[in-house]
């Protein structure tokens, strides 16, 4: 059968979701989320080969756009949390929702943003 | 005296070494690593590996005539061509800066690669891989640049391609190679995603990710311009979001049913190639990403996008029912069928392996090593139109 990694049961999402939403309010941008080094490696071998079929797989675009750290730094955390999430209308991102949480969100968004960490795993091929 | 038959034998001997058919090899692209494994398909075995062609995330290749030398295409914007035989790159160009895929022409000699940024086709001599012509993909008023996708090629010395942007569909013909003549249908339908050719090389189809429905060319009748088929497929129907776009490499074709993913539903659509209407549904087990037939038509397999990529599934075309759920493991993300389709090699990428099966009693074969595999391509690719 088939493991479900990407699930993250309801309550446990919204209670994230509130308590990020509430940190990131106090100190804005300065918050980073919380996620178990397993969900990490995780994350980056999703956004490397699952978000990098359109972005990349060193995320310098594709069919969809380049998530570098200087095509992302202009957007607010936010809105890049909201389109991981929800996708956006009348373009090919679909909403990631039903397999990401949205702690798992901030942390890519918070990944993406850096570009530090991301480029030494994605140098080292992150497994 | 001595010394110089030695020399000779030793030449003899290393000539005779390297002397192999290619008809039962193929190439494995092992994305992350940026190499290429070849493999043979008699024993089912692994002769080597070939590195340094960059980034390989969705790279693609096509054959010369000789089924020596493979033209892989990168995502980075590399074009590289490699000996199979004695394992080593030829040649590598960066010709663009974000590429999609590529085409060899009728008579071998070119090579034309599609490319998202900056938007067109080039095409390459496919000896010296030197630029012999550049299609920027313009559309509208404003010289914007169009991502190009679905680029095959066709009888008679002829690249087609279309503009996901620009919703067009692209003819060009290299009869005079530096002098490119282009027809372009416009209007087509919206973000044309990739699009096929029958094997006969009549008919250009392109899926549109933007509509429910296909745009269709027939090459023999270009004045008649380009019809929509299967028009809104899914209407009435809660749209479910692609997580990955489908492929339409070759053609699964049956009789005169033909097979084709349908963009963000469970199902396998089936066209009625005498009138190019909708022929049925097949519920499958997630999106699916390639649909492909087992060469003589009796089967067609196909492979899912996330987060169902460990399932492969196998249709029988007489009845139109899954005959067969296999779960080869995570990331499943091709397959390639042997030319005379006894046996299936799939890419098992999460699993870092590739798993062989009998197409007939679906046992897995044998398993081997590969590097996060995706693309698996057979030479015998190099003598079928549009692949």
């Amino acid at each position: 059968m088939r493991k479900m990694l990407f699930k993250t049961s309801f309550p446990e999402c919204v209670f994230l979701g509130i308590t990020l939403l509430a940190t990131q309010s106090a100190i804005a941008g300065t918050a980073l989320s919380e996620v178990t080094s397993v969900r990490q490696n995780e994350l980056m071998y999703f956004l490397k080969h699952d978000c990098g079929s359109c972005h990349g797989m060193t995320l310098k675009g594709g069919l969809g756009p380049a998530l570098l750290p200087e095509t992302l730094s202009g957007k607010s955390k936010e809105y890049l949390v909201t389109t991981i999430l929800e996708g956006r209308t009348n373009t090919a991102m679909p909403p990631w929702k039903s397999m990401l949480s949205r702690n798992d969100a901030m942390w890519i968004t918070e990944q993406l943003q850096s570009g530090s960490i991301m480029q030494t795993k994605l140098a080292k091929g992150a497994k | 005296m001595l010394r110089s038959i030695l020399l000779i034998i030793a030449f003899v001997l290393s000539q005779n070494a390297g002397a192999r058919g290619t008809g039962d090899l193929g190439i494995v692209i092992e994305r992350a690593d940026g190499s290429v494994q070849i493999i043979e398909t008699s024993t089912n075995s692994s002769l080597g590996r070939i590195e340094g062609l960059g980034d390989l995330s969705h790279a693609s290749a096509v054959y010369s005539r000789d089924e020596q030398f493979a033209y892989i295409f990168g995502r980075d914007g590399g074009l590289t061509k490699i000996d199979i035989v004695n394992k080593k790159i030829i040649k590598r160009i960066m010709q663009s800066g974000n590429s999609i895929g590529g085409a060899i022409s009728q008579d071998g000699r070119l090579i034309a690669v599609s490319n998202y940024k900056p938007g067109g086709v080039k095409i390459f001599d496919a000896e010296t891989l030197a630029l012999v012509a550049d299609i920027p993909a313009t559309y509208g008023n404003d010289g914007l640049l169009s991502k190009v996708i679905g680029l095959v090629d066709a009888p008679g010395q002829k690249f087609i391609f279309s503009l996901w942007d620009g919703d067009e569909i692209w003819v060009a013909d290299l009869s005079d190679s530096s002098k490119p003549k282009i027809t372009k249908f416009k209007n087509i339908g919206r973000n044309p995603y990739d699009a096929l050719i029958t094997p006969d090389g009549r008919y250009y189809i392109a899926g549109l990710f933007g509509e429910d429905g296909m745009a269709m060319l027939d090459l023999w009748n270009l004045d008649a311009g380009v019809k929509r088929i299967l028009d809104g497929y899914g209407k009435g129907e809660k749209k479910l979001p692609v997580y990955k776009m489908p492929h339409l490499e070759g053609w699964a074709i049956a009789g005169h049913f033909a097979f084709v993913p349908a963009v963000g539903r469970h199902e396998v659509l089936v066209i009625n190639t005498l009138d190019w209407t909708e022929a049925g549904r097949i519920k499958v087990h997630g999106q699916p990403v390639f649909v492909m037939a087992r060469p003589d038509g009796r089967n067609i397999w196909v492979n899912f996008a996330v987060p169902n990529n460990d399932t492969l599934q196998v249709i029988d075309t007489q009845s139109l029912k899954i005959i067969k759920t296999l779960t080869p493991g995570k990331g499943v993300l091709h397959m390639e069928f042997e030319p005379r389709g006894g046996q299936v090699w799939a890419s098992v990428r999460d699993e870092d392996r590739l798993a062989v099966f009998n197409t007939e009693t679906f046992e897995q074969l044998v398993t081997f090593d590969a590097k996060k595999p995706s693309g698996i391509f057979f030479t015998s690719r190099a003598h079928r139109i549009g692949l």
